[in-house]
């Protein structure tokens, strides 16, 4: 056993913590949910000046050849951070099941790109009838000429608006499995038939609707094997779940931060609230969720890294932590009381958050029923 | 980071596996009632298999199993993550990888008694002859364990030992008392105490018993009157006893019966595929499979707490707070999970040890009695709380 991280991986931590502390402070966060800037471009280039988009992305395809362990280790950061911008969507959606599917040619044109922080990337999974799982996938693709046609709608694709490439996960037929017939397809974003709608959601994270009309795509323009995507997009799940699940501990770590900072500042009673068992026992009970939940993701982050089956520790990960937030958030609350209910109090920015953390990718039953399949029910 | 053991970690587990397999009885399944976490039981199981307990202990000792995590200048193997695989092993199995005397007391005296001390008791409970109790709570002093009024008078070569102790479980099996008394009735708090070991011939002694919750005799009243304690039995320093028990106290919370939570998962995933109610196997409920899901995942959670702290003690690190959310977190899911199981029997659950149709041999059922006493026992959920917030996040204290 081993529970610390490399000597990079701590040099990677620290610096991402010092570098968004300054740059991007949680006033830049607010500015940014409120402006509707597409995203802060100049904390953009800076991001990709210190590697990050290619952290993961092997050395041959411009990137640093890092391991899944180190993107977790940064979104933590993020997390705490709160740091809006394209980066999970792009990296986490795009780059990997690119990195994991994709022909030669494809890595070649896209990963060096996403490297340089050049291009945007995005998933287009989910539609009105479904939250991402394959049976309900209708959106289709029809073969047409020496290609495609596809059609239908997405919903809530991340920077679908901004991103340059969109990774659509349609269907081109029918199997056995709600899995087989699926195909996922790099769209050039921009190309004719494409209608983008803004999503209002509550941490204005860009999100999306796409819906697509007779838009036309050539036949290498499809990601791995035709009909046979599903594996792609679940492996691209599984590893985006254990990164919003690093972020949402960052989050929580955050939340605990303050409040512990608050409970020894504020006095009532002539004495700090931190001193009255109630405010301690809030606080201690915060910090073991937090801690309890750190093992589940890093299990599940290090299994990823390695090689290994990791499907009960995803899942398990994603359970768990999507709640702590949450109970972590509420228990914050409870401790800023009226100052943190107000918009000018940082708390709401991480209230938030929580609940949609949750809820993105599957929220806690969802999982805990992939957690029932592996024990074997 | 590296969540997985080493080679040598894994053979290890193995043959503490094989160990289990071929020297417990074979119906030991049908007798062992230990619940995860619970404090009600084990004594009193013991107590009904004396001969075979003793007799594993010394097994377990020749093997060199019981002295795993002391250092190794006392004769162990200075690996706490060897001991929690076999603590893991073993509770997985509802049966004792150690006791009081080697898992508690031994791994504090190796840190701070003289080297006499050491030499007389550590060999003899390596080899798992010694039996301890814990002689810390009084009928007035619980959580305040600075408020004990047992009283120690210097009587030149011994100490004279006059007052009571409470929930001692085990005094009634055991062959010493691990006992912390008042030796300076005049010294601030947490600086007028003693730790010593009493041997229990010693006259003077009464010990009576208490009938817990599940109707079984763990616990004891022990009363001293008059009891003399040489003075080479004192652990550590003379007024020094409280910092000696907040030590033991570290290795005691170590005390989850890891593996006895994943047995009682296992148990119910069989339970559940093989009952049918309402004409549907239990396991096809969705509410059902999201209970034993949600309690799979604690779990996994709890082992984090289990291994970390292992690991940090391994490193020389003191696991300040991990020990104490390992104890808290453990002890309230030994509840959850006794509530879970119970909803999960439904009616059947009423049923006692022995009634016909009690499913999984009524284990649930006194499960669910015992749960109460870990988040009790060894420092209340409240003051582990009060250790992580003050010692662990830096609460100020009012």
């Amino acid at each position: 056993m081993d529970f610390d991280l490399t000597v990079e991986q701590k040099l990677l931590q620290e610096s991402a913590r010092d570098f968004l502390a300054r740059e991007c402070p949680r006033e830049r966060v607010r500015e940014f949910e409120e402006t509707g800037e597409a995203y802060p471009p100049e904390l953009w280039r800076k991001m990709a000046g210190l590697g990050w988009m290619g952290l993961i992305i092997p050395e041959e395809y411009g990137g640093s050849g890092g391991s899944f362990l180190d993107l977790t280790v940064l979104f933590e950061v993020m997390g705490f951070n709160i740091c809006p911008g394209p980066l999970f969507s792009t990296v986490v959606l795009g780059a990997l099941p690119v990195l994991a599917a994709g022909s030669e040619a494809q890595k070649k044109a896209i990963l060096p790109a996403i490297a340089r922080g050049e291009r945007l990337m995005t998933m287009a999974l989910a539609e009105p009838d479904s939250d991402g799982d394959a049976s309900s996938i209708m959106a289709g693709a029809t073969p047409a000429g020496d290609g495609f046609r596809l059609n239908g709608i997405k919903l809530f694709v991340p920077y679908g608006e901004h991103a340059d490439s969109i990774l659509w996960v349609g269907r081109t037929g029918h199997g056995e499995n709600a899995g087989d017939g699926i195909t996922v397809f790099v769209v050039k974003n921009g190309v004719p038939g494409i209608e983008k709608t803004g999503l209002k959601t509550l941490v204005r994270d860009r999100q999306c609707e796409l819906l697509f009309k007779d838009v036309r795509v050539p036949k290498d323009s499809v990601l791995g094997k035709s009909d046979l995507g599903w594996p792609v997009v679940e492996n691209t799940l599984e590893k985006a779940s254990v990164v919003l699940c690093a972020e949402m501990i960052g989050g929580a770590q955050a939340v605990l931060e303050m409040s512990l900072r608050y409970a020894r500042e504020r006095v009532q009673f002539n004495h700090p609230i931190g001193s009255f068992q109630a405010i301690q026992h809030y606080l201690a009970d915060m910090w073991m969720d937090i801690h309890g939940s750190r093992y589940l993701l890093y299990k599940a982050a290090w299994k990823i890294s390695e090689g290994m089956e990791a499907g009960m520790e995803a899942a398990m990960a994603k359970a768990r932590i999507g709640e702590a937030f949450r109970r972590v958030t509420l228990q914050g609350h409870q401790i800023f009381g009226g100052i943190g209910f107000t918009k000018e109090h940082d708390m709401h920015l991480y209230h938030k958050r929580s609940m949609t953390g949750d809820l993105q990718l599957g929220h806690g039953d969802v999982h805990r029923e992939r957690v029932a399949v592996r024990l074997g029910l | 980071m590296r969540f997985d053991f080493t080679d040598e970690e894994k053979a290890f587990r193995e043959e503490v596996e094989d160990f289990a397999r071929t020297e417990l009885p074979p119906d030991w399944d049908e007798k062992a009632l230990y619940w995860p976490a619970g404090y009600g039981t084990f004594p009193g199981i013991e107590a009904s298999f004396k001969d075979m307990y003793d007799e594993l202990l010394r097994k377990l000792g020749r093997k060199g199993w019981l002295s795993l995590g002391w250092p190794k200048e006392c004769g162990g193997m200075n690996s706490m993550t060897r001991h929690v695989i076999l603590d893991d092993v073993m509770s997985y199995h509802r049966a004792p990888g150690g006791d009081v005397s080697t898992a508690i007391a031994a791994p504090t005296l190796a840190l701070i008694a003289s080297d006499e001390m050491k030499k007389e008791w550590l060999p003899r409970i390596a080899a798992g002859e010694l039996r301890f109790w814990l002689g810390y709570s009084e009928p007035n002093a619980g959580s305040d364990l600075a408020s004990i009024k047992t009283r120690a008078d210097d009587d030149g070569d011994a100490f004279v030992l006059n007052g009571q102790k409470i929930w001692s479980s085990g005094a009634h099996i055991a062959d010493y008392g691990w006992v912390l008394a008042k030796t300076d009735m005049n010294a601030p708090r947490y600086r007028g105490e003693t730790l010593m070991l009493v041997d229990n011939r010693t006259p003077g002694i009464t010990i009576r018993p208490i009938i817990n919750i599940c109707g079984i005799h763990s616990f004891n009243e022990v009363f001293f009157d008059d009891v003399r304690v040489p003075k080479k039995n004192v652990v550590g320093q003379i007024n020094q006893g409280f910092y000696c028990v907040m030590l033991a106290l570290q290795y005691e919370r170590l005390f989850v019966g890891m593996g006895a939570f994943r047995r009682v998962l296992e148990e119910l995933v069989r339970y559940v595929k093989e009952t049918k109610r309402q004409g549907m196997t239990l396991g096809k409920d969705p509410l059902i499979r999201n209970k034993l899901a949600a309690m799979a995942i604690e779990i996994e959670t709890l082992y984090g707490f289990y291994w970390r702290t292992a690991w940090m003690m391994d490193r020389g690190q003191a696991p300040e707070p991990e020990a104490s959310a390992l104890k808290l977190f453990g002890t309230e899911l030994s509840r959850r999970l006794a509530g879970t199981a119970m909803e999960i029997l439904g009616p059947c659950g009423q049923l006692e040890r022995g009634s016909k149709w009690a499913p999984l041999r009524g284990l649930i059922n006194l499960g669910y009695m015992d749960s109460i006493s870990g988040a009790i026992g060894a420092g209340t959920s409240e003051v582990q709380r009060g250790i992580i917030a003050t010692r662990g996040l830096g609460m100020p204290r009012k």
